[in-house]
Order: structure tokens, then sequence, then C-alpha cells
């Protein structure tokens, strides 16, 4: 029996579209399995608390206290050193082997699993550079996860501007950073946030470097080099240990909620960097 | 113009960052791991298939099994499902239905690991153990988590690719007489096979560097895995469990794990970079 | 009409990495007059222009041999500021090219990089370059808008009034009016008319029915080279070389 190109289309079409929407069936039942069981639990008593009892009872406080300081440093880092290196390499120089080396570099930067980097961040931060487990520690490790996003986008954000509006302010007598700061980053900025809030989603994911350079106290840091314990570590530890499920589903519940608030954000800033773009 | 000099080396500086970093990555690993492979020497570290750091027993072979066993599930069910999302994307929908898929393939790639984790450690665990038996905490958890973890991979550089093939293709073959599905089978994506291959290999290195979700769905039993129900270790939830009390020789020994890690994954990465040809963005 | 030159080209040779895009160039630009320089697409028109304020070095691979001076200096000279010599030599392209700022601020920006900062003294520069880009009329009462509302010849008066914000000595325009429609062209051809009592004024004409209502001096570049240069009305009715001729009655271009 010959079956019909067109059967056998139907079929494959068919075979896609279920793959197409059991992805999506995946997707939403993972989310849909924490936020069901964990948002009833969020309250403002439970973002304003700080963990007790080893997170059994309590709130989350200074574990977002820990997410904030450790992704602001992170940024801090991350994007003059990653803004500075697109910059650099579209705008002061031109295509040579030194600038494939380091496109080379930051894409093999990218591609290292977060668990290297935590070796890396405790043999050199924590230890070599004494910086013990602390926020200092966790937050470079970081920016250093997060460089070749930045990077990336920076300098996709960069390569978008036409050429015509450099040459009109060389012509006008600027200098090239003159340039670079009156045209070219005022117009590459959409872009630029665009990466960096990429950069603080993925710090506020982040788990396994963290618990190897940051340390997971519980307490409310007091300085750059208080330990501390960020949402995602504190989420691991409460479902892994087995302390509470409750204050697990309620701590991933809100994990998720940050996540979906960046996403949405980065999303929305996309859409307005688009939309004038064209108008 | 002095300032501008200083700016213009200042700024050199800063590109320099990107692989400052990776050497010092490249160092620090290797100074603390090398060694131990040395001292172990290199053939009974990477084939013996004893890990007893308390009894200076140091084989990961076990590990390595475990971790291509479960990247090896993940991609068998990563692949066939993610190219299907790319074809549907680009070939089965009106753009503004895919525009508006993008967004949560996106948020997709945002959850961090320990929620997909988290899920496969209290729905997918609960369900292999009572349906299929064995401890739950199984190869086949992992490669169903990986799986859904590397599909944005998987997804976003295929369907780029197949949107970076030129019309005058799809039509050419349609005009001919092909069915669209024909059209998409056999010429489409054999057009789009390498950039559909770099992403396979992109999957695979997200596959073989994940930790959390594993440490939390695998098991972590330290022997070969004989079968997909079988609990086991991964070269990543090795040093991720272990690293916490670690010292001495057995800390060598997973910084040395990580130069291990360290070489597969510059290899796929190279790999998928020389077979896409230009730099993925 | 001062006879004294302002531009001195000698010898000059001109390189893309390997290709010679301007042959042994040999010209005197005057002071206060306009200078046109014809010829066909591809001759080096634009080339020659850029190198003239050395808008060229943007480009990776260039290379010279000759001397060209402004007022008795070497601009190639490397002690020369640039931004000195492009504000000194300034240049409007072919397509109107506004940034993306408010049309006030496209005009300060000019003076904005030299360091003017005091807003009165801003605002007096802007007002006197729009005035004399003849586009003050039109867009008095929108200074704050953004200049990419505007239409082609408006942008194009408006480059034009960025370029004179700084008070060049030498103005070049690249085809200033391709793609304006006559009354815009016909009001920037007006404007260089008077430019010219003040500036010294390199233009690529459109064509070559242009040059002859604006230029004083006429040179003609044929591939690279500079086949012949003279007063406009001789080059019009009586031209030397009979590629000159026949580029005039329009046989090529």
């Amino acid at each position: 029996m010959k079956i019909s190109r067109y059967a056998t289309q139907w079929a494959a079409k068919v075979i896609v579209w279920m793959g197409a929407f059991s992805t999506l069936a995946v997707m939403i039942w993972i989310l849909i399995q924490v936020l069901m069981e964990g948002l009833p639990l969020l309250h403002l008593d439970f973002f304003l608390d700080s963990p007790r009892q080893m997170g059994r009872s309590g709130g989350i406080f200074s574990t977002i206290i820990g997410t904030m300081a450790l992704t602001a440093v992170a940024i801090i880092i991350a994007t003059p050193l990653g803004v500075g290196t697109a910059v650099y390499l579209k705008e002061y120089t031109r295509e040579t082997r030194l600038t494939r080396l380091i496109r080379f570099g930051t894409d093999c930067l990218a591609g290292v699993p977060s668990i290297i980097f935590g070796l890396f961040g405790f043999v050199f931060f924590v230890i070599f550079l004494k910086m013990g487990w602390s926020i200092l520690s966790g937050g470079l490790t970081l920016a250093v996860m997060i460089l070749p996003t930045i990077i990336s986008t920076a300098e996709e954000a960069i390569k978008a501007i036409p050429r015509s509006y450099r040459e009109v302010s060389f012509a006008l007598g600027g200098t090239r950073w003159q340039t670079v700061a009156r045209v070219i980053l005022p117009n590459a900025l959409p872009g630029i946030l665009t990466g960096v809030l990429l950069g603080v989603g993925r710090s506020v994911g982040e788990t396994a470097p963290l618990i190897l350079t940051a340390g997971s106290s519980l307490l409310v840091p007091t300085s750059l080099f208080s330990p501390i314990r960020t949402m995602s570590v504190h989420f691991y530890i409460l479902a892994r240990e087995g302390i509470s499920m409750e204050m697990a589903y309620a701590t991933g519940a809100a994990l998720i909620l940050l996540i979906l608030t960046i996403n949405t954000l980065a999303n929305w800033l996309l859409w307005r960097y688009v939309r004038k773009k064209r108008g | 113009m002095i300032k501008e000099k200083f700016l213009e080396k200042s700024l050199f500086l800063v590109a320099l960052s990107s692989i400052s970093v990776l050497a010092l990555i490249a160092f620090f690993i290797f100074e603390q791991g090398v060694p131990l492979i040395w001292k172990a020497g290199p053939f009974s570290f990477l084939l013996g298939e004893r890990w007893f750091p308390s009894q200076g027993s140091f084989g990961i072979f076990p590990m390595i099994v475990g971790s291509f066993w479960v990247t090896i599930g993940a991609l068998i069910i990563g692949v066939p499902l993610g190219v299907a999302c790319a074809i549907f994307l680009c070939e089965l929908t009106p753009a503004a239905v895919s525009a508006a898929f993008r967004p949560m393939i996106q948020l997709l790639a945002a959850i961090p690991s320990v929620i997909f984790g988290f899920w496969g450690l209290i729905v997918l665990v609960p369900l292999i153990r009572n349906y299929l038996g064995g401890p739950g905490l199984s190869v086949l958890a992992g490669s169903l988590v990986l799986g859904i973890m590397i599909l944005p991979t998987i997804i976003s550089i295929s369907e780029d690719s197949l949107r970076a093939l030129p019309r005058t293709l799809k039509e050419g073959a349609l005009s001919l007489g092909a069915t669209h599905w024909q059209t998409i089978w056999r010429v489409l994506l054999p057009a789009a096979r390498s950039g559909i291959v770099a992403s396979i290999i992109l999957g695979m290195g997200r596959a073989i560097g994940e930790t959390m979700a594993m440490i939390m769905v695998l098991g972590n039993a330290v022997q070969m895995p004989d079968s997909i129900l079988s609990s086991t270790r991964t070269l990543t939830t090795n040093i991720g469990i272990e690293m916490g009390y670690a010292t001495g020789d057995h800390r060598q020994a997973l910084f040395a794990t990580g130069v291990v890690l360290f070489f597969i994954i510059m290899g796929l990465n190279t790999l998928a970079l020389v077979i896409s040809g230009r730099r993925r963005s | 009409m001062s006879e004294e030159a302002k531009i001195v080209v000698e010898h000059f040779h001109f390189y893309y990495g390997s290709l010679l895009a301007l042959k042994d160039i040999n010209l005197q630009i005057r002071a206060r007059q306009i200078r046109a320089i014809l010829g066909p697409a591809r001759s080096g028109k634009t080339t020659l222009l850029k190198s003239l304020n050395r808008l060229t070095d943007l480009t990776y691979g260039t290379r010279h041999t000759g001397r060209v001076f402004l007022d008795e200096q070497e601009i190639y000279d490397s002690q020369i500021s640039l931004p000195e010599l492009r504000r000194r030599v300034g240049m409007v392209f072919d397509l109107p090219t506004p940034l993306p700022l408010s049309i006030f601020e496209n005009v300060a920006y000019g003076p904005r990089l030299k360091g003017i900062t005091q807003k009165t003294r801003l605002r007096e520069i802007v007002e006197k370059s729009l005035h004399a880009a003849v586009l003050w009329e039109e867009v008095k009462d929108r200074l704050a808008s953004s200049a990419l509302g505007l239409s082609g010849g408006q942008q194009q008066r408006l480059c034009i009034a960025r370029v004179l914000a700084l008070e060049p000595e030498v103005i070049m325009l690249d085809e200033p009016c391709s793609g304006l429609d006559p009354i815009s062209t016909a009001s920037i051809e007006r404007s260089l008319i008077e430019l010219k009592k003040e500036y010294t004024v390199i233009l690529v004409p459109h064509n070559i029915q242009q040059a002859s209502r604006v230029a004083d001096r006429v040179a003609f570049l044929l591939s690279g080279e500079l086949i012949e240069e003279g007063p406009a009305g001789q080059i019009f009715t009586r031209p030397k070389d009979k590629r000159t001729e026949d580029y005039i009655s329009g046989k090529f271009g």
C-alpha cells in the first residue's frame, strides 16, 4: 500500500504540532507546579522576615538581600568591562587576529560549566585573593560568568548603529571618544540594557558557583565580605535536604516571579526599542 | 589628544579581560587538578572504576559513563522535540504566532536549573519509581529533565538556521511539485544541517555542564549505571556534592575532574564554532 | 573675487588598499569661489572631497602620495589635529544624515564637541546657522522636535546648517541635492551663492546644469584623473580636452 505524499505530510505535521505543544505544556506544567503550591504562601511577612530554624519557618528576607547584593556586584563589575570590550572591538580597531581571538575566548567563556566557575571562584577569589566566602567572591565569580553575555549583546547593539552617524560625528570635528560617548553609547543603550537584564536574570538563578564562593549563611549580610545565601541557593538547600517542602515551594514561587519580572522587563525594553527604530 | 590615547589604551586592556579570565580559569583549575592526575596516574584516573576518596582511590570512569548516558538521553529527548519546535515556528505558523512563542522559549531558558531539578524531584522521580521501578532517582529522570533544559538552545539556533535559508530554496522545491512537508524534510532541513548540528553540539555542552538539576534527580550513587533506572553520578555532580567537605588530595581530585570537564567542553565548543563557520549571536 | 589659493593639491595619488582611486591630482581651490568637481560616477569625486579633510582616514588600508595644503599647511602632517581640520573644512554628504536628536541638538552638535556649552551662545549659533541654510523660518517653532520628522530637503538644509555652525573656512558638498525636489534644490543653490561670499565652496553637482548655474571654476575628473580645469564659462563653451567636451555634451555620463 503506497502512502500518499499528502498522508505523510499530514502525519508529519501532526507530529510536529504535538511536539511543539508538548514542549509548551511541559513548560507550563513546571511553572504551574511550583506557583500553585507556592503562591498562596507568599505574603508580606515572608519577604520581610529572615529564615528561622534553618529555614523551617520565617521568611526569606536575608536571601533577598543576598541575591540583590550579589547581582549588584556582578553587574557593576561586568557591565563596564563588557561594554568597554564591545566598544573597543567595534570602534577602535578593525578585524584582526587579535579581535578574532578575543571573540573566540568570549565564546569559550560562555560555554564553561557553572561548576567550573565555582571551582575557579573558590580557588581564586576565596583562597588566593583571600576574600573568603563573601558577597565579593560570589559577585566577582558571577561577573565573570555574565561577561560574555554583556559583550555579545553590547556588540550587537553597537553593530546596529548606522555607519553614517559615525561619519557625521567625525565630519563635524568629533574625536573617537566623543563619537562613542555622544552617538554610539546613547543609541546602543537599549540593547546594552537588555544584555544587562539577561545578566541579572542569570545571576538570580545561578546556584552551583555561589555555594562554593558565597557560603550559605542565613544572616543578613553586614558588609561585602559577609557570606550570604541567595534565594536560589536557599531553595536548593530546602528542597534537597528536605527541610521544609512548604518553604521550598514558597521560595521557588518567589524565585519564578522574580525571573518572570526581569524577563518581561527585558522583552518590554526590546519591544520599545524595536518600535522606536521603525518609527 | 592625550585623553584620547589614554582612553584607547584603557579600552584595549579592558578588551583583553575575557581572554585573560579564561586563561586564569584554565591556569588555576589545572594548577590544582593536574598534579593529582599525574599522581594517581592518568589511566587509572580516567578509567578507574573505584572512587573511594577516603582510601585514596580516584577513578572517575563511572562518572564519565554517567555523564555520557545522561547526555545521550537528553539529546534523544531534546533534539527531536527541539527541531520539531523549530520547524513549527519557522514553517507551520504565521509570524505573529511564532513571535508570541519566542518570549516563552526565552522564559524557558531563563528558569533556574534548580527549579527544573525540583520539578524533576517531586514529579518525575515518584512517577518513575511507581510505574517503572527502581529508586526513581535515575538516569531516566536526569535525561528527561536535561532534555527539557536544552530545548531553548536547540530551538533558537535551529530556527535561526532555518530562517537564514534563502527563500528561493523553498520556492524552488515547491514549484517543482514537492509538498510542503517534502520541502521541509528533504530540502530545508538538510540545507540547515550545519546550524542544526551546531545547536546539538551546544546543547550537548550545556547538558554535560549541568550540575544542580542533576544533583537533585540522579541519586548520586557512585556506580556504573547498568540501566536507565539506576542512580548514578556525573562529572559535574561529583564535584558539586563533595566539594563542600573535600580536603587535600580529595579536593584536588575534584579539581582534576574539573580539568577533564574543561577539556570536554572546550572541545565541544570549538567543534560547534568550526561547524557553524561563524560566531553565533 | 579673491585670487589667493585656499587649498592646493600637489601630485596627489590616493589608494584604497591596492586600488588606485586618484591619479596625480594637481588642483588649486581659490578662496571665496564655488569650485565644481564634475565627472561620471565612480571617477573619484567623493574620494577627492573626503581626502581634503581626511575623512578617508576612517577607512582602514588607505594611503596616499603627494601633498595637500590648506592655507599653506600640509594637512597630512602628523601634527595636525584632525577634529580641527574637519571643523575648518566641513562636509555635507549626498544623503541627508540627521542624527537621531532634535533639530536644535543636531545643529548644536558640532559646537558642543568644540566645548561650547553656554545655552545662550548655542542658541545664537543655531539660529544664525539655520538662517544661513535658509531653514530658520520653517523650523523656528519646533526646534525641540526630532530632526527625523523633517522632509528630505529640510534635512539636507539641516546638514548644511550643522556644518555652518562650526564656522568653517571651506564647505564641501557632495551632490547635496540628489533626491530633492526642484524647489529645495533651488533654495540650496541660492544659499550656495550667498555662502561663497564668506566661505570657499567645493561642490560635486548633481548634474552639469547645476554646475553651470552656480560654479565659478570647474574641474573635470574621469577615472581618478584630473582631465581639465578652468573657469566655468570656458569649460562649458570651449573645453580643451575632447573627453571633457564629450562629457559636457552628454555623449557619456
